[in-house]
């Protein structure tokens, strides 16, 4: 298996209660550098609450993560994305009124902390709108950088969502449903964009369409009812029964 | 503009965001009208840049960091009552008076603000309002400081540069608070089109995603709220040099509420709303109240609702967008 030091992020024996309901059961995950790795499971399996205890929207009641063999358990969500944990949401969260270059530009500076400089020209910033540029050119969001992010189409939001991440130039980057509400043939155009990342960078990232789950993801963890139910290759997970079962109801067996 | 702009044009396009317009520099040139066609309203001139100054401190919290408050009065009085009491206590020299009084508020806004940057939505408008009232019954608490409900007496606010004597027509007066919301405004304007600026839409745009890239969202806070404090705190100290007085409403919540007013009648996260909406609403307080203290009330009323219902960018945002439409 991986050497130890190749483990980007780490995570041991989370665990989350809501109340009664036990949302994330003794959950271990360990992702490699450069994984392109899916989180499947049906729905309410958890797989959101685990991307916000990672990322840090959530305490987890036990359990420990690790960045880079560093303990992140306890840090803000602000700093572990400084330590390049990133992460995009399910429902986009962006920044309405700014435009795709402004709102890449932010976080670009956020990342070198010169976001606070109230003395300088936004112009001024060379170097941060190059490479926000740049950014946007990867996605193919060039064209509609200085168009109010309120007015873009659908799609063109959901890859913000990613160039917003990638602004803070991450080793890890968490991607809820990226393709959400994207039309079919639109996500397979999504996900080679996120295939095409730097092989440096980790993703791991959560789908539905079980197609796109095996064309892009190297493994596969399936989560059902808050915990791991089996953690393997793509092959492994489709002949599995147990995965076959859970899955049986919507019609992929 | 078409759908496709060349990366070239769109560096231009954030360049040009932060030139100045015909608009703007006309608009300070009128600023200078006052002296030569209405001098024997310049005290009035002097008052609406006092409380222009005032507005454009709140916008920069409220309208660009989206930060509501009801008690921004609280910061005002402490300038005008720090400016006041040095200069009752032997020291009357103005622009190092002025300059402590701001350097007061802006580390009082300091202390303040890791209160402020604690609360959200109805829990943060109590927490200013709150604040406002406090710092009212301190003042009212320390009579002989203060003076109490009797005001403030015994101000003497030496000539500017030992040079310019404040006259009773108020050339001086307006000369010196005009020249001071000019230069906080160019701080202000510098500010909001800085990445400090940028960072601040981002807040009020969304300040869920803000963590989410890293950002130190509530540092970012804590900074305008210093800034604004401190020049609510010169617009306060002017107030106290330019009338000689310092009364106890300068703290008061109307004062608080006014200013929110004006700041919405103009409309707010531009700045010169800040200036319009002040100017719109002293005039017709001047105006109105001259006839009959009642038809001021009923008319800002009125044109409070007019402006929130028909335009809910403010009067400036309602201009400018006929003037985008024009082009």
């Amino acid at each position: 298996m991986m050497a130890d030091e190749d483990i980007v992020l780490r995570a041991e024996a989370l665990r989350k209660n809501f109340g009664k309901l036990e949302v994330t059961r003794d959950v271990a995950i360990s992702l490699p550098r450069g994984a392109r790795h899916a989180l499947i499971g049906p729905n309410g399996a958890g797989k959101t609450t685990l991307i916000n205890l990672l990322t840090g929207q959530l305490k987890p009641d036990a359990g420990r993560i690790e960045l880079e063999g560093g303990d992140i358990t306890g840090l803000a969500p602000a700093h572990r994305v400084r330590r390049g944990l990133s992460r995009t949401f399910q429902i986009n969260t962006l920044f309405p009124d700014l435009t795709p270059i402004e709102a890449v530009a932010l976080a670009v500076m956020e990342r070198e902390r010169t976001a606070g400089q109230f003395w300088k020209r936004l112009a001024a910033h060379g170097d941060a709108i190059e490479e926000s540029f740049t950014i946007l050119g990867q996605l193919g969001l060039a064209d509609v950088a200085t168009r109010t992010t309120r007015t873009l189409p659908y799609g063109q939001q959901r890859l913000l969502e990613i160039a917003l991440a990638l602004a803070t130039r991450p080793r890890v980057l968490l991607l809820d449903e990226p393709a959400a509400g994207v039309p079919k043939d639109e996500s397979a155009a999504l996900f080679s964009v996120i295939a095409g990342l730097p092989s440096d960078i980790s993703v791991l990232f959560i789908e539905h369409d079980m197609d796109i789950v095996f064309k892009f993801a190297s493994r596969i963890i399936v989560l059902v009812g808050g915990g791991v139910l089996l953690e393997a290759d793509p092959e492994t997970v489709r002949s599995d029964p147990r995965v076959r079962e859970v899955y049986l109801g919507h019609g992929h067996g | 503009m078409t759908d496709s702009i060349a990366p070239i044009e769109s560096r231009d396009w954030l360049r040009r965001r932060s030139r100045w317009s015909p608009f703007e520099i006309l608009f300070w040139l009128a600023a200078l009208l006052p002296f030569i066609l209405f001098p024997t309203y310049l005290p009035l001139a002097s008052q609406i840049a006092i409380a222009a100054l005032f507005a454009i401190s709140v916008d920069l919290i409220l309208g660009y960091a989206g930060i509501v408050t009801l008690g921004h009065a609280m910061f005002f009085g402490l300038g005008a009552y720090f400016a006041g009491i040095i200069s009752v206590r032997g020291w009357g020299e103005p622009v190092s008076g002025l300059l402590m009084a701001g350097l007061f508020a802006g580390i009082i806004g300091y202390i303040v603000s890791f209160l402020i940057t604690r609360v959200q939505h109805l829990a943060l408008l109590m927490v200013t309002l709150g604040l406002g009232l406090l710092t009212y019954e301190l003042a009212n608490a320390l009579h002989d400081l203060t003076g109490g409900t009797d005001g403030l007496r015994g101000i003497r606010t030496w000539p500017i540069f030992g040079q310019f004597k404040f006259d009773l027509w108020g050339y001086t007066g307006y000369a010196y608070t005009l020249a001071l919301l000019f230069l906080c405004f160019l701080l202000s304007r510098r500010l909001v089109n800085s990445s400090f600026g940028l960072a601040l839409r981002g807040i009020r745009e969304n300040v869920k995603r803000m963590p989410a890239i890293g950002a130190d969202h509530k540092g970012h806070l804590r900074l305008v709220y210093a800034i604004s404090a401190a020049i609510a705190g010169l617009a306060g100290g002017l107030m106290a040099q330019t009338t000689n007085t310092v009364a106890l409403d300068s703290l008061s919540f109307e004062r608080s509420a006014d200013v929110v007013v004006m700041l919405i009648l103009g409309g707010t996260g531009r700045l010169y709303g800040a200036i319009l909406g002040t100017i719109i609403f002293l005039v017709a307080r001047d105006q109105l109240a001259g006839i009959n203290p009642q038809y001021w009330y009923f008319g800002i009323g009125l044109l409070l609702m007019v402006v929130v219902l028909f335009m809910p960018t403010g009067i400036l945002g309602f201009l400018a967008r006929i003037v985008d439409r024009r082009k």
